[in-house]
């Protein structure tokens, strides 16, 4: 296995999706020439050219309707969204269009499309370029949303989702993208609603997705040191979940906190919890904790951004709570 | 005279240099008519409270319908807002399963999901029935993506009226299709309200064949209640995309009788206003008479048409009225393709 970065991983599997089917491109602002604004499309212009690697105007709303026809006609396309903070102005077509495609045609227009880009707090960019949306469109039938936590995944949940007949909303993350893994050579697939555990332990369950994950698995070394045997479960496909896999682990563990990074109102660790509580009470020792965003705005100072974020201190902590050892 | 133009004469007749056939001429009639007495039907219906929800008809706009029909190809694709009825029957989908969609029947068009506004027929590359105002203008952008990616000549016929053409999308939409040339026709319906909201009151430029102009997209306009002119500038501008020179605006001047929906009694305009629509610019009236004063037909026979026409929709609708509701079992139906089935939410059922 190669050691690549995310954004490689990326890269790898739109051009093996690309090479495989003729009818797969790829489209957004920046995505030919400069090659990608966060550099995930490197090389892609040369290599299918101008016609399937296609430079937009912003315009957001109007490329991805785009994409949505270009899918209803049978086409496979792959819409990135420079940060997903600009998919609120296309939100119309992802909710009112392609999601709901299928059921509202009786079946006869499918949307077999990726809307891609990153997601999450970057660094130091202030409030509207620093927020996470998967809960906004995890709540919606007619959509997947995928997340990948490292490379291997970045690569193998891409090239799922570009093959899958839905329309998925795939979210990146833009501190990730420099991240640095090891990642299967030529075809490598992940099935989409499967989770991964990221790390094995006993003591209790840690359930984090995409650059959570990898704060999950600094607080799970941190508590190991303190005795406590962490579990890391990476739901990666954050709808539909493979809860299976989260209640398993809770089932043997008997304790639970959900990190996410986005806001704690009515976010995914709500849902998460709120499964755990449906169908895996009795499994439970204590209640389950989740660690979220602060419920501000982000701040543009340091202090203020790193404050607003989980961390993984606050991870720690909370398990500590959850296992009574606080 | 010779007896050739004579036996030319009983053929058909030559409007602005162009020859219709009589039975081409007839076809136009006789669909037109069909959509008038449709929406009429479908408006007593609604009046009975058989058909739910919004319901948009287009009394009065369906020299639009019939004339651009007239002039696509099937292959073409086409797609509108809610005001949708009188499209998909003139591009040739089945009536009883139109009725039956108004109705919420199994057998609807979309098997009873969408209604009124979400009609659409993969089979007749109709593609909404888009109810949000606008949304269907980059679809629209998006089929002629496809058609220019293939190169396959079709064109995406772009459906918007007076009221979504204010949306911003549509510029969006305006400017990639003119930048990259894609075979696009937005048909403008100018029926001069959006909803209660008269065209001056919503638009600074009230032209708005015009509204290309910034962005190198060309416009023209159309007399929209004279079906053959509909059918000449529309085969025009069909070939203007078809031949790969970019997108074109057709501004279809147009009117429509009832009010926005069924729920509209349409008080910000005068009675007198419809009427003289109605009376002197009738599309359908238009046509018969040029088709009498060509001896392709005579008032008698138009008068028997109509009675056909009535009695084939009465048919109509009691065929679709006798249709089942959809099944419940349907519900859970064409959410996904790819269903995944142990995961949550799992497919086809109360989690």
């Amino acid at each position: 296995m190669a050691k690549i970065t995310y954004r490689e991983a990326l890269n790898q599997a739109m051009c093996n999706e690309m090479e495989r089917d003729d009818r797969v491109f790829l489209m957004g602002e920046e995505v030919a020439e400069y090659n990608g604004a966060y550099k995930v499309s490197q090389g892609m212009l040369d290599k299918f050219g101008p016609k399937r690697v296609i430079d937009t105007p912003i315009t957001e709303l109007g490329f991805a309707g785009l994409g949505v026809g270009a899918a209803m006609a049978g086409l496979r396309p792959i819409i990135e969204f420079m940060t997903w903070n600009f998919a609120i102005l296309a939100a119309d077509q992802i909710v009112n269009a392609a999601a709901k495609m299928k059921y509202m045609t009786g079946g006869q227009y499918n949307c077999p499309m990726v809307f891609r880009g990153a997601g999450g707090a970057a660094a130091r960019v202030s409030s509207q370029h620093s927020q996470a949306f998967e809960n906004w469109y995890a709540n919606i039938p007619g959509l997947k949303v995928v997340m990948p936590s490292n490379p291997a995944d970045a690569k193998g949940l891409l090239a799922a989702s570009i093959r899958d007949n839905d329309t998925v909303i795939f979210i990146e993350n833009e501190i990730n993208y420099g991240d640095i893994g090891e990642v299967p050579e030529g075809e490598y697939i992940i099935p989409l609603g499967k989770a991964d555990i990221k790390r094995v332990g006993s003591d209790i369950t840690l359930i984090a997705h995409s650059r959570m994950t990898g704060y999950a698995l600094a607080a799970a070394e941190e508590l190991s040191k303190q005795g406590i045997d962490a579990e890391v479960v990476d739901p990666r496909t954050i709808r539909p979940l493979d809860e299976a896999t989260i209640l398993a682990s809770v089932a043997k563990t008997n304790r639970a906190v959900v990190i996410e990074e986005g806001w704690r109102f009515a976010g995914i660790g709500a849902e998460i919890s709120a499964r755990i509580m449906e169908k895996g009470f009795d499994d439970l020792d204590a209640p389950v904790a989740r660690v979220t965003g602060k419920d501000v705005p982000m701040p543009y100072a340091a202090n203020l951004e790193n404050y607003a974020l989980p961390s993984v201190a606050e991870i720690v902590e909370a398990a500590r709570v959850t296992c009574n050892r606080a | 005279m010779s007896a050739k133009n004579e036996q030319k004469a009983t053929d058909g007749m030559t409007h602005e240099g162009r020859f219709y056939s009589a039975e081409r001429l007839h076809a136009m009639h006789d669909m037109m008519l069909y959509i008038r007495r449709f929406e009429e039907k479908a408006g007593q219906m609604y009046g009975l409270k058989k058909i739910g929800g919004f319901c948009h008809l287009c009394n009065g706009q369906e020299a639009v319908c019939v004339g651009m029909e007239e002039a696509a190809d099937s292959k073409d694709y086409m797609m509108t807002s809610y005001r949708d009825h009188g499209h998909i029957l003139a591009r040739g989908s089945d009536p009883t399963a139109i009725m039956a969609e108004l109705l919420g029947r199994a057998g609807g068009v979309v098997g009873g999901k969408g209604g009124s506004m979400h009609m659409f027929d993969i089979e007749k590359n109709f593609a909404g029935g888009n109810g949000i105002v606008g949304e269907q203008v980059p679809i629209g952008i998006g089929f002629g993506f496809a058609s220019q990616y293939r190169d396959d000549k079709r064109v995406s016929i772009t459906i918007i009226g007076d009221g979504g053409v204010n949306q911003g999308a549509v510029y969006e939409s305006f400017n990639m299709a003119a930048l990259w040339k894609l075979p696009v026709i937005f048909v403008i319906e100018n029926n001069q309200y959006a909803m209660g909201t008269s065209l001056s009151r919503a638009s600074a430029e009230t032209h708005l064949y015009k509204r290309g102009i910034s962005f190198k997209v060309p416009g023209i306009q159309v007399d929209g209640m004279n079906v053959l002119e509909v059918e000449r500038k529309m085969d025009e501008a069909l070939e203007h995309a078809r031949s790969g020179n970019g997108p074109m605006i057709v501004e279809m001047m147009t009117y429509r009788y009832r009010g926005h929906s069924m729920s509209d009694p349409a008080t910000y305009r005068t009675r007198d206003e419809v009427d003289e629509l109605r009376s002197g610019r009738d599309p359908i009236v238009r046509l018969q008479k040029q088709m009498i004063e060509a001896s392709l037909a005579s008032e008698a026979g138009f008068k028997q048409k109509d009675k056909d026409i009535k009695k084939e929709i009465v048919g109509v609708a009691k065929a679709a009225e006798a249709q089942p509701e959809p099944d419940l079992s349907v519900l859970w139906d064409d959410i996904l393709t790819d269903e995944i089935p142990n995961a949550y939410p799992y497919p086809r059922q109360v989690s």
